[in-house]
């Protein structure tokens, strides 16, 4: 007799050791922007205005550039991550889920890669 | 095997509504909306790393009225989102649980959240004016 569960019957169908690395990098993503956020936030509006010569000065300092490339793939991660939680809660049916979550998942890799682009090319582009 | 009728664990519909329920209502809401502002946010940096021009198109974008009143609100959604994680960062650290605590937890999370809020708008208000 066996004991265990059949393998097409667990598949698929929860934590397999993924969900607790989802939990925790939830969790030190969203530790991670507590900082990094609130010094994006603060350095933007403390900067002496929005023009396109300010903005990019700014970005160009390596400092800046750092935490700018940090505070994007973060947030990209912690919204990819976040938002799949919240999908996973309402979307009814399996397989809607399943297309959802991967859809996300390559908008916030087209988000993510454009955000890194642009923060790089600010950073040692040079002038556009 | 197909289990049609688990039992399901108790979800919104089924308590009365609190103020606590509602807080955590809008911590997922300000999740989601903040999701949105992302893809803003990168536009911006992607004007700004395509050059002046394309800066300035995106800075006549962020000036209109709806997108400042949209920008207004993620700066109270990040604040909000903030402090209400960082209650959650609490919560998992097992602190907090009972009823008196979790319910003077979420009022200071809303204090703090305005205040950061109005001291942040404030820092906004002065780069209304000029866009050099």
């Amino acid at each position: 007799m066996s004991r265990g569960s059949r393998i097409g019957d667990v598949l698929g169908h929860g934590s397999a050791r993924e969900g607790v690395q989802h939990w925790w990098q939830l969790r030190t993503t969203s530790a991670a922007l507590a900082v990094l956020g609130v010094w994006f936030v603060m350095a933007v509006l403390t900067l002496p205005d929005l023009g396109y010569a300010s903005v990019t000065a700014w970005a160009a300092r390596p400092f800046n550039a750092v935490l700018l490339l940090l505070f994007v793939a973060v947030t990209t991660w912690h919204s990819a991550l976040g938002l799949q939680v919240v999908v996973e809660d309402y979307v009814p049916g399996k397989g809607v889920r399943l297309l959802v979550i991967v859809l996300l998942r390559f908008a916030h890799v087209l988000v993510g890669a454009a955000a890194v682009l642009a923060v790089l090319k600010l950073a040692i582009g040079g002038r556009a | 095997m197909p289990t049609p009728n688990r039992p399901l664990s108790p979800h919104l519909q089924v308590y009365r509504p609190m103020y606590t329920m509602v807080l955590s209502m809008t911590h997922r809401a300000s999740g989601v909306f903040q999701s949105l502002g992302l893809a803003l946010l990168v536009g911006w940096l992607m004007a700004a790393a395509s050059g002046a021009e394309a800066y300035a198109t995106a800075a006549r974008f962020f000036s209109h009225a709806l997108v400042r009143a949209l920008l207004a609100a993620w700066v109270v959604a990040f604040w909000y989102h903030l402090f209400a994680g960082i209650r959650h960062l609490v919560w998992d650290a097992g602190y907090g649980f009972d009823t008196q605590t979790a319910r003077r937890s979420g009022k200071l999370v809303v204090m703090l959240a305005v205040l950061a809020s109005l001291f942040t708008l404030a820092l906004a208000w002065r780069h209304l004016g000029a866009q050099p």
